[in-house]
């Protein structure tokens, strides 16, 4: 039995937590003795449906276990493993070897996503329905990285994971749009001779794949939102009744293109960091409900893909120990509170995933729980526990600190260290 | 802690004592050229040329001016402006050539002024001019025709007043 | 200054400087002894990850002149075609001895990233950017063109017309900025999917129409280096569209105010972006363009490495 004493659940009241077998089995107050955690607020873990753990293929970057330690430094309890490994996610026998690498990390769930298309080369569906059936169980797909263009093979995708009750998680990114795109197009990309990435190379794919997620009945989610012209189309789109959700990164919540007049590449994301107004249209469209879910894009890049040319530079960014801080501050100061934080960290993204025993902390669910401190602040430091340091957050002060995350009930981070198993 | 070693008056009774030892080491003023070191070497030479042609009328050229910076060998970041070289007469050859400055110290501009002026030609005789000797030379050079000569320490600073720059002709010392 | 990486970075007064060093450099350029000491001892490496003879030739010069050791790096006679990264063969380049490395790079940024990445301590000079930047072309334009116009100050109230592949060109980028810092107006022209609108920014006006421009009687006009390959496709549907719409035909040349001038960065496209009446026209200033450029990095050398830094 752990009892985790004078936590503030969800923000609101103060009560303990009583854990036994991995079960939530109380939310009063007890006499029973247990772990002080008075100051914290207690909110179901958080989930992450769009990590970048690159193994198997990528392991100077990343690995199953140190992108678990970082997941669980960040708070959270279940990461979707995005398929762009090598080789790639795009069969059983690849998404059930991830599985079997979270289930040995033991740090956190470790949900695999599929993906779309063969090798992602986005000519012939991948094995949707062999995933979907083996041990990793697969209900997210995706081709994250590149965009599913082809309209024709998009339809039979949403017609094909409708009937498996998936969703299709679309990197909307209009290929011959952004040739050579090496920044948001605009006056500044111009200034600094940087090829453009306009923002209509994202709002073109979300439109058309609305049209389709409609025509077909099938749940469309859209990867890391970053123009305020794709927040109108989400915006319709909803309101027409499509099944559509949304996802935006830390990143791009706070982080603008001017960042990128120091040429470091560690400001080079795909999709790219937009312009001061974009910014504010994502902020805004996550406190009204706009968008869904925050996604981490966590995209760990070993240092010699970042320390060259820009233009020859990985896309990416780390995002798994800040996301937290960063939707703290957002949603806050938008005058949200800290349910609405767990709704769009771990509730819906779990929903969305297909994963019933995540996002929720209530008496006879499975006890993932993060705590954490809101009253502290910190400095972003780019050495974490992930195996990469591409952090643009670094030396940037942010509120809020994750203190504790439980998974299945067991400390996996306690007191600022992670709890190897 | 600053203390004036010449006024103007001294000044120009110096410049004048130089203009007639100048004439005079030289018999007179044939084939002679007087070349100022930017900035304060300018307006010395320029004097020096005007109390040449009042001593013997038959000096009747203006003094030129002769810059060293692309020829020295301890430039700080403030001094790296190029002042355009002039030659009166655009010739050196056989003549005999002043190179005024306003104080000797170190003698590397002395030494830069050698290399600057070699590059226009082959002159008769390099003679040195200077309001101020403060000592302390690096190099083995010696003024031909002094102002003053002036005991200092390392450390001080000596610091020549021009009314064409500064607005008054005074010599400081300060420390 | 350490650097020259951008025209962006420099004052008014840091570029008037430099001009006013250069002019004077431009002289001893005249002289019988061309060589001076200035940087004795210095060594600079030109390492070009694109051939430029010309820009090549003209730093070497400028290096040698002030009697710096000039070592030549290029890409296709190195290891820079063997993968090596930017940052390792800088850092070799100045375990070297490098004191200055001229870069050229296809990429914008490049020299930005040497000059600002803790990877090395030598000055780094910008011999262009991908789309960038090419700063030392901007201060040669310029000093021509106060020659020209027998300035030794600014270029208050000078129209200065700049045509073709704007969107492409370091060199529009670094003299839009130059220029308009020195007071003179500038337009830039070409077809309008080769203008970006960011130029107005930058300090420019834009104009899709040569003619046009040329009814407002330039005071000079700068055609640029069109690469023929872009110009069937994307941007201009042909390169006859192209000439036809953006050279400078003679008749066009006979648009222009007596008193005008031609400038061209070299090396020219004859009979594509420039017909060669306009090219061998006494108005045209581009071998003038060319010792400029000499005299321009030696400014550019000798501030950035004579002596100490203080």
């Amino acid at each position: 039995m752990i009892v985790l004493k004078s936590v503030s659940l969800f923000g609101e009241k103060q009560t303990d937590i009583s854990i036994a077998d991995g079960i939530v089995v109380s939310l009063e107050p007890t006499s029973e003795k247990g772990i002080d955690c008075s100051g914290l607020v207690a909110l179901p873990g958080l989930v992450d449906l769009h990590t970048h753990l690159r193994q198997p293929g990528f392991e100077a970057s990343e690995t199953v276990l140190s992108g678990s330690k970082s997941g669980v430094a960040g708070g959270y309890t279940a990461l979707f493993a995005m398929a762009n490994t090598n080789p790639v996610a795009d069969s059983a026998s690849v998404v059930e070897q991830v599985l079997t690498l979270g289930e040995a990390a033991g740090l956190l769930q470790v949900q695999p996503i599929g993906a779309v298309t063969k090798g992602l080369a986005g000519a012939e569906l991948a094995g949707l329905g062999g995933m979907a059936r083996s041990r990793a169980k697969v209900r997210v797909f995706s081709d994250d990285g590149m965009c599913v263009f082809d309209p024709a093979l998009m339809l039979q995708a949403l017609t094909f994971v409708k009937s498996m009750g998936g969703v299709i998680a679309q990197h909307a990114q209009e290929p011959r749009l952004t040739e050579g795109a090496q920044m948001n197009d605009s006056d500044l990309a111009t200034e600094l001779g940087l090829t453009g990435w306009p923002s209509v190379a994202e709002e073109s794919i979300i439109a058309r794949d609305a049209l389709l997620a409609e025509k077909t009945g099938a749940r469309l989610h859209i990867c890391h939102l970053t123009t305020a012209g794709a927040v109108d189309v989400i915006r319709w789109a909803k309101k027409r009744g499509i099944q559509i959700t949304a996802e935006v990164t830390p990143h791009h919540l706070m982080l603008t293109e001017e960042l990128v007049r120091s040429y470091d590449p560690v400001y080079k994301v795909n999709p790219p960091l937009r312009s001061a107004e974009d910014t504010a249209a994502l902020r805004e469209a996550l406190v009204d409900g706009t968008i869904d879910i925050v996604g981490t894009d966590h995209a760990p890049h070993s240092i010699e893909k970042k320390d060259c040319e820009w233009e020859n530079a990985a896309f990416g960014m780390v995002g798994l120990e800040h996301a937290a801080s960063v939707v703290q501050k957002v949603m806050l100061e938008g005058g949200r509170n800290w349910r609405d934080i767990a709704q769009v960290m771990s509730s819906k993204p779990a929903e969305i995933g297909g994963l019933t025993n995540q996002g929720r902390l209530d008496v006879d669910t499975e006890a993932n729980i993060t705590l954490i401190d809101p009253s502290a602040t910190r400095t972003v430091t780019s050495q974490t526990h992930s195996a990469s340091t591409n952090n643009p957050f670094a030396g940037v002060a942010l509120p809020g600190a994750v203190v504790h995350t439980l998974f299945r009930g067991n400390f996996s981070f306690k007191d600022g260290e992670v709890v190897e198993k | 802690m600053q203390r004036v070693v010449l006024d103007s008056g001294e000044i120009a009774r110096a410049l004048k004592r130089i203009s007639h030892e100048i004439i005079e080491a030289n018999s007179g003023v044939s084939d002679l050229i007087v070349l100022g070191i930017p900035t304060r070497g300018i307006h010395l030479a320029n004097r020096i040329a005007k109390l040449l042609s009042e001593i013997d009328p038959n000096f009747t050229s203006d003094a030129g001016v002769l810059d060293i910076t692309l020829f020295r060998d301890d430039l700080v970041a403030a001094d790296r402006r190029i002042q355009p070289t002039v030659i009166p007469g655009d010739d050196i050859d056989g003549k005999v050539v002043v190179i005024v400055d306003d104080v000797l110290f170190s003698g590397r501009s002395a030494r830069a002024a050698l290399d600057a002026l070699i590059d226009f030609g082959r002159p008769k005789q390099v003679k040195l001019a200077v309001l101020v000797d403060r000592g302390h030379r690096e190099l083995p050079i010696r003024p031909d025709f002094v102002g003053k000569n002036l005991p200092t320490a390392v450390t001080e600073r000596v610091n020549v007043h021009l009314a064409e720059v500064d607005g008054s002709d005074e010599v400081v010392i300060s420390s | 200054m350490k650097n020259l990486v951008s025209i962006a970075d420099l004052s008014r007064e840091d570029a008037l400087y430099l001009l006013d060093n250069a002019q004077q450099l431009a002289q001893v350029n005249d002289r019988e002894v061309k060589k001076l000491p200035a940087l004795r001892g210095k060594t600079v490496v030109n390492l070009f990850y694109e051939n430029s003879t010309r820009t090549r030739i003209s730093f070497e010069i400028a290096a040698t002149r002030l009697s710096a050791d000039v070592i030549n790096f290029s890409a296709a006679t190195s290891s820079l075609s063997k993968g090596e990264s930017l940052k390792d063969t800088a850092q070799t380049l100045e375990a070297l001895g490098a004191d200055a490395i001229v870069v050229r790079h296809p990429m914008s940024g490049a020299a930005h990233q040497l000059a600002h990445r803790d990877w090395i301590n030598a000055s780094i000079i910008n011999a262009g950017d991908g789309s960038h930047e090419h700063p030392t072309q901007a201060l040669l334009d310029a000093l021509t063109m106060r020659q020209l116009v027998g300035s030794n100050d600014d270029l208050a109230g000078l129209k200065v017309l700049i045509v073709g592949d704007i969107r492409h060109s370091r060199v529009a980028r670094s003299n839009v900025l130059l220029l308009s810092k020195l007071g003179a107006s500038v337009q830039v022209a070409g077809p309008a999917t080769l203008v970006p609108a960011g130029f107005e920014k930058m300090g420019a006006t834009i104009s899709n129409s040569f003619e046009d421009s040329l009814e407002q009687q330039p005071d000079v006009v700068m055609m640029l280096r069109v690469q023929r390959e872009r110009m069937q496709g994307h941007y201009m549907p042909s390169e006859r569209e192209y000439t036809q719409n953006w050279s400078l035909s003679g008749k066009r040349l006979a648009m222009l105010k007596k008193d005008a001038h031609i400038l061209h960065p070299g090396p020219m496209n004859r009979g594509f972006e420039i017909s060669s009446e306009a090219a061998d026209d006494p108005r045209a200033a581009i071998l003038k363009q060319v010792s400029n450029g000499v005299a321009v990095r030696m400014a550019v050398l000798h501030e950035l490495l004579a002596g100490e830094r203080s």
